[in-house]
């Protein structure tokens, strides 16, 4: 493994930011952390980087253990939250910085800076000042700052935070290509799963300092450990439910459940596309309180008499009107029972 | 050994130097002149405070040292305020010349500003020429020096802040229902207050423990606490009181160092700050033009028309007698000719700048950490406590306390720069922190990944940012070493004098010659000071210090 962590917590007073962590992150592998803000994953970014002491575990890189390696000896990246380019250098000064730090021949500085203002797609930018720059510029300049050194691990704090969307966008996927291209192994933390999920070979959800749930992107979208994780992707359609053989017992009523499901009292979830709209006089009955357009399709509120609300996805033209009085049945194949 | 202790380890080394330098060429004078004073035979005599207390002249001193410093603090404040206004909000022709010709009189020698008064209200001087008006005798002569002195800090602080309110939080009052002259009161006035507050303090305390002014204009009837120590310890040897009035004068700095420590800390809670070039504009209406007017009128009386009166008696001789008179040795007042004071003072200065810069650098560096501990935050405080304790006690400490192995620097030139290097160690420590503290830690932060160790950080993240802040904490301290009078008029040697001791000398004696040699010096020194600080406000950024 590049990377383990093993029992890694960090204390702020007396709370643990960083509760007892493992983690493992192979060779060449992007591994994205996603949790809300507080949740500590920066602070697992600033201990990897040695920039925060852990109060116990350990981090080990390649095996080796790195606690009391101070920052610089680690041999790690790390590209900051708002970039961090030092304000008096320009852009090639920021971008050689840490081969100069390592002690590189002049020469050897100038084709590398060369080469990696080409790779993230700002030739000839050696010589603006970074004041000058926008914030994609900027972005790219961190990025290729961070590379400059070729660290064994690259580690991006919120890599595309304060951008625009329609950049952010283009950009996620330009990332994901240069790291497979550059076999680079990655660790982003980001609070947004649509980032995550598009750079990740593998997603990591902490929550209050603990890691919640690891695994594929797809994986992970599918089958949410548990009620937190399911909330955190955005799913609202969550209650407690008595699972039994082939049907659970919730407060919408009977919901048929998957086979093979765990049994017992579990959190149950039905995503938006399993909540049928039917007539109103088949199925629960609810009223609609409100409809959300989201490009693709309508998201649609419904509330039912003494049940919480539920959010069905709707066909453009199939949405029904606010006010509207409709029937719900549930699709088997859209609902999850919880861990 | 964890990051954790070892950057400990790392800020207590640094902090070392400054806390030795402290403990030995301040507490340790300070501490051996008050045992000095108070011991007899191993023990101490705490029933000589309640003496001293009871003596009537000196409860009058104290008496003039308080109500004089509150009138000076309250005088500068109304001459003051409006100039801060001016300076923050107007914008109008010749404004940075203007800020910088305000700001001479604060680095000017305190000896320069008395000779300054003296050549203007002084007997013989241009008022008693004109309508035999002299204040010289009356406490005014002091009050109006001290305003003199100390209305830059105000403009400084207070216009400083202002210039960067932005106004837009004043117009979201008057869109909400607040008239202009409300909108100010519960808006602006709100957000200025601490920074008045700080200023005022600064004010007292300069013009409480004031010196040099005192002693040139008070005459034989005005005495400061200052005063009063430096007379009891040269003149009259009862050390005991001067033991006692150096006490007094601690508690009260300190007193008024805590204060201020509060209101600055009070002035850094949220205030949302903009660019002072975007909230300027020119004055519009018979108001805003008589406002500036006045001001304008203000700044030429009060500050420039002295110093062209100094400037104008030093030529009173043909063929500037004055001037070529400070080259011979008259034997008299020195044991070299006068002019050598420059040369001098130039050397001690640039000696003490480079102490008071290192031990002023170690301590801003290890005091920018956020998590700094009590221990050091408690040090932050200490380290303004030169700034306000008794100069002459240092130098009276330095004599008595630095004459035996291993620290026999008695007869040492080194004396002189390490005793004004104790003064400019708070200038130099005051303009570096906030720089310093500016610096993002994140910034830090990169570098370091990038392979940077803690010490290559400094130099590549942090000393390209404090360079300017650094040159002008310099400039500070050669102008503070270059007018430290208290001190160094106990310990320059007679045939080594510094330019404030001569000036003191040549003044203490009669005769038309002596007192024009007194005012050629004077603005010999006032010149140095002037362009040292001019070559500084060229430097100036908005973000460089409290200064």
């Amino acid at each position: 493994m590049l990377l383990s962590l093993e029992g890694a917590t960090v204390r702020f007073g007396g709370r643990a930011v960083l509760d007892a962590v493992d983690l493992e992150v192979a060779e060449h592998e992007i591994v994205c952390v996603l949790g809300p803000s507080g949740s500590g994953k920066s602070t697992l970014l600033r201990a990897v980087a040695g920039l925060q002491p852990l109060d116990s575990g350990r981090v080990s890189l390649d095996g080796r253990n790195q606690v009391g390696v101070p920052a610089h000896r680690r041999g790690v990246g790390l590209m900051f939250q708002d970039h961090q380019l030092f304000p008096q250098r320009d852009v090639g000064g920021n971008v050689a910085f840490g081969l100069r730090m390592h002690g590189a021949p002049k020469r050897q500085q100038a084709e590398r800076v060369q080469e990696l203002l080409d790779l993230v797609g700002l030739p000839g930018a050696s010589r603006r000042a970074v004041a000058a720059l926008s914030g994609g510029e900027q972005q790219r300049v961190a990025l290729a700052r961070a590379l400059a050194p070729s660290p064994r691990l690259l580690m991006l704090d919120e890599p595309l935070g304060q951008l625009d969307r329609s950049l952010r966008e283009r950009l996620v996927v330009e990332l994901k290509e240069l790291f497979g291209r550059l076999g680079t192994t990655v660790l982003a933390v980001t609070h947004d799963q649509g980032e995550a999920f598009a750079l990740a070979d593998r997603v990591v959800v902490m929550r209050d300092g603990r890691i919640a749930q690891s695994g594929s992107p797809l994986e992970v979208w599918q089958r949410p450990a548990d009620a937190f994780v399911a909330r955190f992707l955005g799913f609202e359609n969550v209650v407690e439910a008595t699972v039994g053989a082939e049907a659970a017992d919730t407060p919408w009523g009977k919901v048929p459940v998957p086979e093979g499901a765990a049994q017992g009292t579990r959190p149950l979830l039905v995503r938006p596309g399993g909540v049928r709209l039917v007539p109103a006089d088949a199925g629960l009955r609810c009223t609609v309180t409100a409809r959300t357009f989201k490009g693709t399709h309508v998201a649609v509120h419904l509330q039912p008499e003494d049940a919480p609300r539920l959010e069905a996805a709707c066909a453009l033209r199939a949405a029904p009107a606010v006010g509207d009085e409709v029937g719900v049945e549930f699709d088997v194949t859209e609902i999850v029972v919880l861990g | 050994m964890t990051g954790r202790t070892r950057g400990a380890a790392a800020r207590l080394g640094l902090i070392a130097v400054p806390v030795a330098f402290f403990a030995v060429f301040f507490a340790y004078p300070v501490a051996a002149i008050v045992a000095r004073g108070l011991k007899v035979d191993g023990v101490w005599q705490s029933g000589r405070i309640a003496e001293v207390l009871a003596q009537s002249d000196v409860r009058h001193v104290l008496w003039f040292t308080t109500w004089q410093a509150v009138v000076s603090t309250a005088l500068t404040l109304l001459i003051a305020l409006p100039g801060a206004y001016v300076f923050a909000r107007f914008d109008f022709r010749g404004k940075q010349v203007l800020r910088a010709i305000v700001t001479v009189p604060f680095v000017l020698p305190t000896v320069v500003v008395g000779t300054a008064f003296l050549a203007l209200v002084g007997r013989g001087g241009l008022l008693d020429e004109l309508w035999g008006v002299r204040l010289d005798t009356t406490v005014w002569a002091i009050l109006l020096a001290h305003v003199f002195f100390n209305y830059a800090v105000v403009v400084r602080t207070v216009g400083g802040l202002w210039a960067q309110l932005d106004p837009r939080q004043e117009e979201a009052a008057r869109m909400l229902g607040a008239s202009p002259l409300r909108a100010w009161r519960q808006v602006t006035l709100p957000a200025l207050a601490p920074a008045v507050a700080a200023a005022a303090l600064m004010v007292f305390l300069f013009t409480f423990t004031s010196f040099g002014v005192v002693q040139i204009l008070g005459g034989p009837t005005f005495s400061t606490l200052e005063v009063e120590i430096y007379r009891q310890t040269s003149e009259i040897f009862d050390l005991s009181t001067a033991a006692v009035l150096t006490l007094i004068q601690f508690v009260a700095v300190g007193a008024i160092l805590a204060l201020h420590a509060w209101t600055v800390r009070r002035r850094e809670t949220a205030l949302r700050l903009v660019d002072p070039s975007v909230t300027a504009r020119r004055p519009r209406g018979a108001g805003q033009w008589a406002l500036l007017g006045g001001v304008l009128v203000t700044v030429v009386v009060l500050l420039l028309l002295p110093l062209a009166v100094l400037v104008q008696r030093s030529l009173d001789a043909p063929g500037f007698g004055y001037y070529r008179a400070l080259t011979r040795n008259d034997g008299g007042v020195f044991l070299v000719p006068p002019i050598e004071a420059i040369g001098n003072s130039l050397s001690y200065a640039v000696v003490a700048t480079l102490i008071a810069v290192v031990i002023g650098g170690l301590a801003a560096v290890a005091l920018t950490r956020r998590d700094a501990g009590r221990f050091v935050r408690g040090f932050d405080a200490l380290l303004m406590l030169p700034l306000g304790v008794s100069a002459v006690t240092v130098g009276f400490g330095f004599l008595i306390a630095l004459d035996e192995p291993p620290l026999d620097l008695r007869s040492s030139w080194i004396l002189v720069p390490l005793a004004q290097a104790l003064v400019g160690v708070p200038f130099v420590v005051r303009t570096m922190l906030p720089v310093l503290r500016a610096v993002d830690v994140r910034l830090r932060e990169a570098a370091s990944v990038l392979g940077a160790s803690p010490w290559r950080v400094w130099r590549e993240v942090d000393l390209p940012m404090v360079r300017r802040a650094l040159l002008i904490a310099a400039g500070f301290a050669f102008a503070v070493s270059l007018g430290e009078f208290g001190a160094t008029v106990f310990i320059a040697r007679p045939d080594n004098p510094t330019l404030p001791v001569a000036v003191a000398r040549l003044l203490g004696r009669p005769g038309e010659l002596n007192y024009g040699q007194a005012m050629a010096l004077s603005t010999i020194l006032m010149v140095v000071c002037a362009v040292a600080l001019l070559v500084l406000e060229r430097l100036r950024t908005d973000r460089t210090g409290e200064f």
